[in-house]
């Protein structure tokens, strides 16, 4: 059956199973948009496109699903960059659709024309323009085979108003074949075998975990391999929620604002076995002394994350649930032989001290509310349950250290590209998924400004989002380090004017809470959260709370500021 | 550091260039010189890359090259027995008391002249890096004027345990 190039998008999107798609119309997308009633995707109209790309990446987290997102050609689609970007930067599945000018004008500077293509080509996995409407539907299924594939990222594809309003024969593939593109998610069997024997030997054994446990829905694998093999967890930010943060051997996260025994143990291990992470510098603190004592064993379905920032010993190039499934079948028949809990006793032990000697802590006051005993009490009330997204900065790391995350997919945060504005869309996109959970945005008051506008979006869509906000008049990390590091210049960092956000959140048909006084804390926030609504809590907290342990930039793990 | 020559066979379609050329510059990485040709194979190209850097960053580049959705095959030459050729134009100053010397040496490296004016000869020269450095090095005192290099384009030897 003849099919216009919008129709045909539109069913291809049902083919792959997609229920909702975050957009913004256009002159370029009209004849998508016109046909959208018409499908049974359905459309959640944002207020900025920037709310559709970080609304599709908090789907695709939340659900581990693909999300999806619309936008017109020209600044429609460069409003997308930087959640595209922070999409690549964490690979996250998304499938970008923009409108472009018809074919003939390309080129031409017309009306509404950028190379989106081309501006996005560093932070994509893969892009398309499309060019010919006989090519749409595999260049969709290619599409998204790509994003959820291998390392998943993000795809855009680019779509000219002439090819969406053509017409031809609709087919789907079944298959993609791409001769070019074969991600290896199987693992070699040698390699297997000999990290299966390292474990077996290693005395002071530890995981170093990333954001692959979690996309490659590993984390069951995990958790036996830890809990059995008695192999203490750190993670990294993307991390987290991939072994239960009240598990038996977790060590909470390492790295820059990591914990005192997670970084101890990465310093005194002889085995570190890197999964689905990539050393980032905010992880690794100053490389030459980065697990000084240890083989380290990398598993990893991206080669290139492989032996690029750190030397290994033995790469394991596997999707990471494929890679843990061989070590659990390899070790599992000579658990009996071994006794793990005695063999590694003493290095338990040790940890186990670290962990009691420098807890995470802060030293609570009675006058002011410090931004982690608010963390806290959103744990308690939760009972760790709820989707948490964060912002970017102070607020991030105070969720990370302070709220225990219960299983994976449940941490929606900006790890890689760090980007301020994207807790509160990506909360959108995760509560659009799954419309009875709590969602809760932990966010700063500087990076709640950012995307405010999607407050609209919540309300018109009956999202019932919470957005609590640490709110501390700076931009609070900057500040941190102006404090440590620039002799207290607090240049540009103090964010004393703001809105009322109680009036704002009501001003979007939503509701408004503040708190000011501690004992407050506890009851206003559950009050917030029984609320079938979008809610802005806005809590004063105390000013000039810093993030710690700290390593500062460059130094060594060992090298922590502690409170 | 040491040079290696990279010989990455791509799906031909749009961008493909700048998706390889940006791969090196968004990563700080240094390309010496880029080759890009179709291949027997409808809709393959072959590119013979020349990039510089030590063990590590070569592994990256191989690595990184084969990331990229439209490639086919990455090999490193510069571990195997290979062949590689650079095909360069030269125009040189030539005046009458100079042009029988430029001429013998034009001659003995197996060059041809595909230009004359009645001060300037334009030379072809295809060899290997060393050739075409000797023939650059012996013609630059009479004054090169003008230079342009292909770049290196290399092939794997036939095997020789098919011989």
């Amino acid at each position: 059956m003849e099919m216009t190039g919008a129709q045909i998008l539109l069913k291809c999107l049902e083919k792959e199973g997609v229920d909702v798609v975050f957009g913004f119309p256009g002159g370029a997308v009209i004849d998508i948009y016109d046909e959208i009633p018409n499908s049974s995707v359905e459309h959640i109209l944002v207020r900025h496109e920037q709310g559709a790309i970080h609304a599709a990446d908090g789907y695709a987290r939340a659900t581990g699903n693909v999300g999806v997102c619309l936008v017109t050609s020209g600044p429609g689609a460069t409003n997308t960059v930087t959640g595209i970007a922070t999409a690549y930067g964490d690979s996250i599945p998304v499938v970008v659709f923009t409108g472009q000018v018809p074919t003939p004008l390309i080129g031409n500077d017309a009306f509404q024309e950028v190379d989106i293509v081309g501006i996005t080509r560093p932070c994509t996995k893969h892009n398309y323009l499309v060019k010919d409407i006989k090519d749409l539907a595999r260049t969709v299924k290619q599409a998204f085979y790509l994003a959820r594939s291998g390392r998943p990222g993000p795809v855009l594809v680019d779509l000219p108003k002439d090819v969406i309003t053509a017409s031809c024969e609709f087919e789907y593939p079944e298959e993609v074949h791409m001769r070019s593109y074969n991600p290896n998610v199987k693992p070699h069997i040698g390699q297997v075998r000999k990290v299966a024997d390292l474990i077996r030997k290693a005395e002071r054994p530890l995981f170093y975990t990333g954001g692959g446990v979690i996309s490659s829905r590993s984390h069951e694998e995990l958790v036996w391999l830890a809990d059995n093999l008695r192999i203490p967890v750190t993670s990294t930010l993307m991390g987290l929620g991939a072994y239960p943060g009240e598990g038996d051997m977790w060590l909470g996260m390492l790295g820059m604002h990591g914990t005192y025994a997670a970084n101890m143990a990465v310093n005194n291990c002889d085995l570190l076995l890197a999964v689905g992470s990539r050393f980032d510098d905010r992880v690794t603190g100053k490389i030459s002394t980065f697990a000084p004592h240890a083989t380290i064993v990398h598993i990893d379905v991206d080669p290139t994350s492989i032996q690029k920032n750190v030397s290994v010993h033995v790469p394991l190039v596997a999707d990471c649930k494929a890679a843990l499934g061989a070590l659990k079948r390899e070790l599992k028949p000579s658990l009996d032989q071994v006794d793990c809990g005695e063999k590694r006793r003493d290095w338990i032990d040790q940890v186990t001290q670290w962990s009691q000697e420098h807890p995470l802590t802060y030293i609570d006051e009675s006058d002011s509310i410090k931004p982690q005993y608010v963390v806290e009490k959103i744990y308690e009330i939760t009972r760790g349950d709820a989707i948490i997204a964060t912002e970017v900065g102070q607020n991030q790391m105070w969720a990370a250290q302070f709220y225990k995350f219960k299983g994976p997919n449940s941490l929606l945060t900006s790890g890689g590209l760090g980007t301020m504005g994207y807790g509160f869309p990506a909360a959108m996109g995760a509560q659009r998924a799954f419309r009875d959970k709590l969602v809760i945005d932990i966010a700063g008051d500087g990076s709640i400004q950012m995307c405010i506008q999607e407050m609209m979006t919540v309300v018109c869509n009956k999202l019932p989002v919470k957005i609590v906000i640490l709110n501390n008049g700076y931009l609070g990390m900057v500040r941190q380090w102006q404090e440590l590091f620039y002799d207290r210049n607090y240049c540009e960092t103090c964010m004393d004017a703001q809105p009322d956000f109680v009036k704002l959140a009501e001003a979007y048909g939503a509701a408004g809470f503040r708190i000011t006084e501690k004992k407050d804390v506890e009851s206003t926030l559950r009050e917030a959260f029984a609320l079938d609504k979008p809610v802005i809590v806005d809590v004063r907290v105390a000013r000039e709370e810093n993030v710690y342990p700290m390593v500062p930039a460059g130094a060594s793990l060992t090298e922590m500021l502690l409170v | 550091m040491s040079k290696h020559t990279l010989s990455v066979t791509v799906e031909n379609e749009p961008g493909v260039l700048s998706r390889v050329a940006g791969l090196f510059s968004g990563r700080g990485f240094n390309i010496e010189s880029l080759n890009v040709a179709p291949t027997l194979e409808k809709g393959v190209s072959l590119m013979t890359i020349v990039a510089e850097g030590d063990d590590q960053i070569i592994e990256q580049i191989v690595k990184q090259l084969r990331k990229l959705v439209p490639t086919v095959k990455v090999r490193d030459l510069t571990e195997l027995d290979s062949v590689d050729r650079e095909m360069v134009l030269l125009k040189v100053n030539a005046e009458d008391s100079k042009r029988a010397e430029i001429l013998r040496i034009v001659d003995i490296f197996r060059c041809k002249v595909v230009d004359v004016s009645p001060d300037e000869l334009t030379i072809e020269v295809t060899g290997d890096q060393g050739k075409i450095t000797a023939l650059i090095n012996l013609l630059t005192r009479f004054g090169i004027k003008e230079i342009a290099r292909t770049g290196n384009v290399a092939m794997m030897r036939a095997m020789q345990s098919s011989l």
